[in-house]
């Protein structure tokens, strides 16, 4: 075990873990922007709106990451069409691709737990709400979505844990994320061992205060939620 | 818990075997290649393994009178798992280089390559550092153009890929603006329908690009083996054989 190579290599490796954090952060926020509204169609009254999303969850969950970003960066620049049109500028790159394919990604299973945890709140809560009053997107937007979060919250820690996982496959399309990083200097070392150890080490530390913060959100947005009545035992 | 370590005293001492285990004259001889770098190593249709390296490979094991299984490894991996004892040779178009005899030893030469520039036909390319600053010029990972890349253009956006296909590929779709590589490798391509709009730029930037087998080190006696075996199909025409399957030239 070459522990100085570790060491010396630490300074990469961290670039390569913002890289990777930058990818998670925002393909994530990108991807919960698009779930609502297809989460929202999946659970519509009406036939036609709840089977549009359909197609869309169906192939984003049923194929492999890697296809998608293959599909996305190295599928789209086959084509003239795509390569003389407006968007070339952005599929050019292998970041944006790699943004587009995690943003659609991420997109499918959280709409997916959206739609678990708003089909999970309560009819009676709806019902009461309707009974004030509310109207239909009042309701969304003051009892269901906040309560559907709440629930959806320990499902979702779990798919950026995974989207952080899978970033590592940015690698495959010339990204110097933390995979990346570490395969470049492995290149050069020949030490896959030590290198991907610390790289390893990175993702548990990433995974670690991911766990930690989707913890401590899920405890906030219960105490302010149902705040105990004070006083009281 | 007495089975218990007993059991991982002997899964430790097989992985020891396994891995440790030195090829003697009557073993078969396990090659990596990488399969994704024709004409020298690709996979067919079949899924069987193809190219200059495996028909060389064949020969030499013929010559040395070993039975040889091939092993289909990635490209960034295939000194990590030589040394992890998953094959005992690598024949895969590897040059010699300084950083890789650090790891691994060579034999001598079974060909010799160049590195040249490709880029669009019609593009005027200036291959000097200065003409490339801040163009994406692209390489495969852990190859010498690699580093080449990174130690001469500094400038330039160097982008690194799994395989030199997918190079190519980005290099069609205008991602890249050129692409340096293995001279005989590129020569292949130019002469693909893929290929077709590009072209040499420059003259080579690097010669004398000695192409070695690799093996693992100390272990003399396997080297001086697959050396004669070398000398020996360039004295009788196997090499020459193989060679004008491929290229219309000389490329020892």
């Amino acid at each position: 075990m070459d522990l100085r190579l570790m060491v010396d290599s630490l300074p990469q490796l961290l670039l390569g873990m913002l890289a990777t954090l930058e990818l998670v952060a925002l393909s994530g926020a990108l991807g919960v922007v698009l779930a609502v509204p297809v989460a929202l169609a999946r659970v519509s009254p009406r036939a036609w709106v709840r089977a549009a999303p359909l197609g869309y969850i169906f192939f984003l969950r049923g194929t492999p990451l890697l296809v998608q970003i293959f599909l996305v960066y190295y599928g789209l620049g086959q084509f003239e069409t795509v390569r003389e049109s407006v968007l070339w500028p952005v599929l050019r790159e292998a970041y944006w691709c790699a943004i587009i394919a995690f943003t659609l990604n991420t997109s499918a299973y959280t709409a997916e737990i959206l739609r678990g945890a708003i089909q999970a709140v309560p009819p009676g809560e709806v019902e009461a709400a309707r009974a004030l009053g509310m109207s239909h997107a009042l309701t969304l937007r003051r009892v269901v979505l906040p309560r559907a979060v709440r629930m959806a919250l320990p499902a979702y820690g779990n798919e950026v844990i995974l989207m952080v996982k899978g970033s590592a496959l940015a690698s495959t399309i010339t990204l110097l994320d933390l995979t990346g990083m570490a395969r470049t200097i492995i290149a050069k070392t020949y030490k896959p061992l030590e290198i991907f150890l610390a790289a390893g080490l990175l993702y548990l530390l990433i995974t670690l205060v991911i766990t930690r913060l989707i913890r401590r959100a899920e405890t906030h947005l219960s105490t302010t939620a149902n705040p105990r009545p004070k006083g009281r035992p | 818990m007495h089975k218990l370590s007993t059991f991982f005293a002997a899964v430790v001492a097989a992985g020891l075997l396994v891995a440790g285990g030195p090829a003697k004259a009557a073993d078969p001889l396990r090659i990596g290649t990488e399969g994704a770098y024709p004409p020298f190593n690709l996979v067919d249709a079949n899924g069987e393994l193809q190219g200059f390296d495996v028909d060389i490979a064949k020969a030499l094991c013929a010559a040395m009178e070993v039975e040889c299984t091939f092993v289909k490894q990635d490209w960034d991996g295939i000194i990590p798992a030589l040394l992890a004892g998953k094959y005992d040779a690598i024949v895969a178009s590897m040059s010699i280089t300084e950083e890789r005899r650090q790891a691994v030893d060579f034999t001598e030469r079974y060909y010799t390559n160049k590195l040249r520039f490709i880029a669009r036909k019609d593009m005027q390319l200036d291959i000097s550092a200065a003409g490339l600053a801040g163009l994406d010029v692209g390489a495969q990972r852990a190859t010498i153009s690699g580093s080449f890349l990174e130690e001469h253009y500094p400038d330039a956006n160097v982008r690194l890929y799994d395989t030199q296909e997918n190079a190519y590929l980005d290099l069609a779709a205008g991602r890249l603006d050129a692409v340096l590589g293995d001279a005989l490798v590129n020569y292949e391509w130019l002469n693909s329908e893929a290929g077709a709009d590009f072209a040499f730029k420059g003259a080579p930037v690097f010669e004398g690009d000695l192409i070695a087998i690799a093996l693992r080190k100390g272990n003399p006696d396997l080297v001086e083996r697959f050396n004669a075996a070398i000398r020996q199909i360039r004295a009788d025409g196997t090499y020459q054989e193989i060679n004008a399957r491929y290229f219309p030239f000389d490329i020892y």
